[in-house]
């Protein structure tokens, strides 16, 4: 078995799968000569011809440009440059409809030919001496990208680094009606040549295959014949099949290798490049011409000239029909490319760009239009046909259902959009368009994909950015703290807060030997502070009912026994405040009290003269005020029921307030926990206690009397902490009810 | 005897085979993606917090725990179908306060803006840049749109404004081929 360059060398030939014969109908034009066109009243000329990024504008708006000069610059490696295909001034930079597929808007320079066609000074490279460096700058900067259809920069195949084991030359031409480079190599089989051996002296391959389909016999004899000195150039004749131009399929033709999924001819050693990029680089490298015209075939039966014609780039389609004598039909459709893989035109404003090989003008019945699509029957002829060996039938049954993830494991990426599929189709299916909607959909999504991570990892990084500032922003306020207090620890300028809490600490110290006072002395303290502000209270009472009471009433109260009363200075001051105070005031009683009851007999103590009260009662009542108010309104109130009950037993006055004493603890656990219902209780207290001074009989004292008043007074204040207004109203109320009686009575 | 045999030989199988399990179980663990991974992965991660959440994962938590997998306006029913088979729950619309729109970009009328920074603030993927009182302006490569920068600008200088449709972003539409009268 010989080696795979042997069975290369010997003239093997193989074969790909599927494939269609559609009508070649070439011979419409391959028998004619190239026709030169006219130069053109204006060439529109988008700034992007090829696959790959658009290159930096060198020229403004009403430059005058010379044939030759660079439009754009090749600033990067994906950019190839435009260049003036003819001297003239530059009209305008502005969007104009695409030769594309969306025929969407693109950035085009307008240029007016001046008829002058002068040329820009030139400088022929001899390849032989130059490096390939200066090579490949040439090929990029004279613009050349794949002139086949793809329109890849050229510069970057030719540049591989890999090691190629064949350069193919596609001159294969499979599509029907074009026949482009069929003329380019009668006319110029030399120069291709000669661009063949520039991209040998760059590439290295150990043999280059020149493909040609057999419907070219002149083509073919003109290429032997050119290359008849050079003894690893070997042309191929293959059978005429669409789509052997195909470049995996050409592949598989001439090498039987295929193209792993998902790679590139450059990673199984091949590189291929189309005749007529091969004719190109040679004009660029020996005579420094750069890409500024192309073979155009202009074809279909609504042409009375059907001809191949060079035309400069930019040239509007209307201009090309118009020079092959075009007669429009109804319904008349342009197609730009060939009848498989074209797409029609919007409009013939469409100017001819590097990629551009056909421009079809059909009449309706040459080419009709898609008739009514129809369901698909399974027959599978589209999967004969396929060139990749693909599934049609079910690619388009994922593409209907948008079913990405099955498309892909279907392997929609190898699809080469030639259309077979379609053409073959007994519905008239449409599949290509099919698989192209999915294909745009899969870009976009993957698209969306790769911003979604990137989206991500942005805002993640900004979380951490964040996160990162907001530590050192808090470690630097601790150092700035940290500092600032050393600073003043230095300078000394918080010895007053040192003196201060030494002054705290010296004064509690001091109050330390204070407790160790006798039991009895604290217990004398607390009943005198208690009689203190009992007595207060009544004051206060009184105060609170002279505000409130006529004058009448006043005088009344006289004989009552207060002689304390205070004149206008008492009872301009605030009834609140004073209330609180007093409620505060008693509560510190009552816990005094009940500390007594607790530690002492019942025996009552006669108050130590000259003890301090103010200083203790202070102190104490930083405990919860407001609920020992309340508890000790209750234990007050039940004091004066017990006062009540004593009363009629004929006790002394004295005794009660001691009596008294007895019950609060139980009461006031009570109504710390529900004050409003201990209030009401009290409430009903003291209206019984009323009821019973009143059904007292004349005989009693006036003490009695006057407690009743300081009962009612007092109880109240319970009610304070809740409504203080409502209950001092009401307390108002039944103070003057008290008075009135007791008045009665001692009258 | 024939009885004991066959138990004694199938039960030394039983016993090397389940070692032999028990081995490659432990040895050959599978390390599966945790489900928030999965979920964060699907979403499409614009940040932009339509659905309640402060941002693409704290949903995907959500997601996670229990929450509704149609709050993701900018995912999209593609985004939910996913979500659907990924947390193997019925597929609902799109809530309906939260509507499906086009793609958009955030775009600064550079003439009007202040310089405040608020949008830079409010930006989660970082995608404006300026300074304290210099013109700001979007990157547009990087903007999600998620519309988070429109609400905090003063003087109402920031646009939405729909992609531009390219050639290279261009979906072919089958019905959108222009056929015209060619005259």
């Amino acid at each position: 078995m010989p080696g795979l360059f042997q069975q290369i060398q010997a003239g093997k030939l193989w074969d790909f799968h599927g494939g269609i014969h559609p009508p070649g109908r070439k011979e419409q034009t391959n028998q004619k000569p190239i026709a030169v066109l006219p130069i053109p009243d204006r060439l529109y000329l988008p700034l992007r011809q090829h696959i790959g990024v658009a290159g930096q504008l060198l020229v403004k708006v009403g430059e005058r440009v010379l044939k030759g000069q660079q439009l754009t610059g090749a600033d990067n490696s994906m950019a190839v440059p435009v260049h003036a295909p003819t001297s003239g001034t530059v009209l305008s930079i502005t969007p104009h409809t695409s030769p594309h597929p969306s025929a969407l808007p693109e950035l085009t320079l307008v240029l007016e030919p001046d008829g002058l066609d002068e040329w820009r000074q030139r400088e022929p490279l001899n390849f032989l001496t130059c490096d390939n460096m200066t090579l490949l700058s040439r090929i990029q900067d004279s613009g050349i990208a794949g002139m086949g259809g793809a329109g890849f920069p050229t510069h970057i195949k030719a540049g591989l680094t890999q090691p190629v084991d064949y350069l193919i030359i596609n001159a294969v031409e499979c599509e029907p009606y074009i026949s482009a480079d069929d003329l380019l190599m009668q006319e110029a089989a030399t120069t291709i040549v000669k661009g063949i051996d520039i991209l040998c002296r760059l590439l290295n391959p150990k043999a280059v295959l020149i493909g040609i389909e057999d419907d070219k016999p002149i083509a073919a004899a003109a290429m032997m014949a050119a290359c008849s000195q050079r003894e690893h150039y070997y042309v191929r004749i293959v059978p005429t099949k669409y789509p052997s131009g195909g470049e995996k399929q050409l592949i598989q033709l001439l090498t039987n290798k295929e193209v792993p999924n998902g790679r590139r001819p450059a990673d199984i050693g091949i590189v291929m490049q189309n005749v007529g990029t091969a004719f190109a680089i040679a004009q660029a490298v020996l005579d420094d011409h750069p890409l500024l015209s192309r073979i155009v075939t202009v074809a279909g039966d609504t042409l009375n000239q059907p001809q191949n014609v060079l035309a400069l780039l930019g040239t509007p389609v209307s201009a090309l029909l118009d020079a092959c004598g075009f007669q429009s039909q109804p319904q008349q459709r342009v197609i730009m490319g060939g009848p498989m893989m074209g797409f029609t035109l919007p409009d013939l404003s469409v100017p001819v760009v590097k990629t551009t090989n056909c421009i079809l003008a059909p009449t309706a019945q040459e080419l009709p239009a898609a008739s009514t699509e129809m369901d698909c029957i399974r027959c599978s002829a589209c999967a004969d046909a396929c060139p990749a060996s693909l599934l049609p039938q079910q690619l388009l049954w994922y593409s209907k259902a948008k079913d990405s993830d099955k498309l892909q494991e279907y392997n929609l990426a190898d699809c080469i959009e030639c259309g077979a599929c379609a053409y073959v189709c007994p519905s008239e299916i449409p599949l290509v368009q099919y698989y192209r909607v999915a294909k745009a959909d899969i870009r976009e999504q993957q698209r969306e994909a790769l911003k979604a991570e990137q989206a991500k990892a942005r805002f993640e990084a900004r979380n951490a950015r964040l996160e990162q500032e907001k530590q050192e922003r808090q470690q630097r306020n601790q150092q700035l703290a940290a500092a600032r207090q050393q600073q003043q620890l230095a300078s000394g300028a918080n010895t007053a807060v040192a003196d201060a809490l030494a002054r705290i600490k010296a004064k509690q110290a001091q109050a330390a030997p204070a407790d160790e006072r006798s039991k009895e002395q604290i217990l004398a303290e607390r009943e005198l502070k208690k009689q203190q502000a009992r007595a207060h209270q009544q004051q206060k009472a009184q105060q609170q009912k002279e505000q409130q009471q006529n004058a009448q009433q006043q005088a009344a109260e006289q004989p009552n026994g207060q002689p304390e009363q205070t004149p206008a200075a008492t009872v301009n001051t605030d009834i609140k405040a004073a209330a609180l105070a007093a409620a505060i005031a008693r509560a510190q009683a009552k816990k005094a009290a009940q500390a007594t009851e607790q530690h002492a007999t019942e025996q009552q103590v006669i108050p130590a003269p000259g003890t301090d009260k103010s200083d203790e009662a202070v102190v104490s009542a930083e405990t919860d005020p407001r609920k020992a108010a309340i508890a000790a309104a209750i234990a007050r109130a039940k004091a004066k029921q017990q006062a009540q009950t004593e009363n009629e037993n004929d006790t002394s006055a004295p005794l009660t307030t001691a009596g008294a004493v007895n019950e609060p603890v139980a009461v006031s656990d009570a109504a710390a926990e529900d004050p409003r219902k201990a209030a009401v209780a009290a409430a009903l207290a003291r209206a019984k206690a009323k009821k019973q001074a009143n059904a007292e009989p004349s005989g009693q004292t006036a003490v009695s009397a006057t407690d009743a008043v300081v009962a009612d007074a007092v109880v109240p204040d319970a009610v304070v902490t809740e409504d203080p207004r409502k209950a001092a109203i009401a307390a108002a109320i039944a103070r003057a009810k008290a008075r009135k009686q007791a008045d009665s009575e001692n009258s | 005897m024939t009885l004991l045999t066959a138990l004694i030989a199938l039960g030394t199988l039983a016993l090397i085979f389940g070692a032999v399990l028990g081995y490659a179980a432990i040895r050959f663990k599978v390390e599966s993606d945790p489900l928030v991974e999965q979920i964060d992965d699907i979403l499409p991660q614009t940040q932009c917090g339509q659905c309640g959440y402060p941002g693409c994962r704290p949903y995907a938590q959500a997601i996670a725990n229990g929450d509704d997998i149609n709050k993701c306006p900018p995912g999209g029913e593609a985004t939910i179908r996913k979500l659907a088979d990924l947390m193997g729950v019925e597929a609902k619309p799109l809530n309906e306060a939260q509507t499906e729109n086009v793609k958009r970009v955030a775009y600064i009328r550079e003439d009007e803006c202040i310089g405040c920074t608020k949008c830079i603030q409010a930006c989660p993927v970082d995608a404006i840049v300026g300074a304290s009182k210099l013109m700001h302006t979007v990157l547009a490569d990087e903007c999600t749109g998620c519309d988070l920068c429109v609400e905090p600008c003063p003087v109402d200088c920031i646009d939405m404004i729909p992609v531009a449709t390219t050639p290279e972003r261009w979906k072919w539409d089958l019905a959108a081929i222009p056929v015209r009268m060619v005259e």
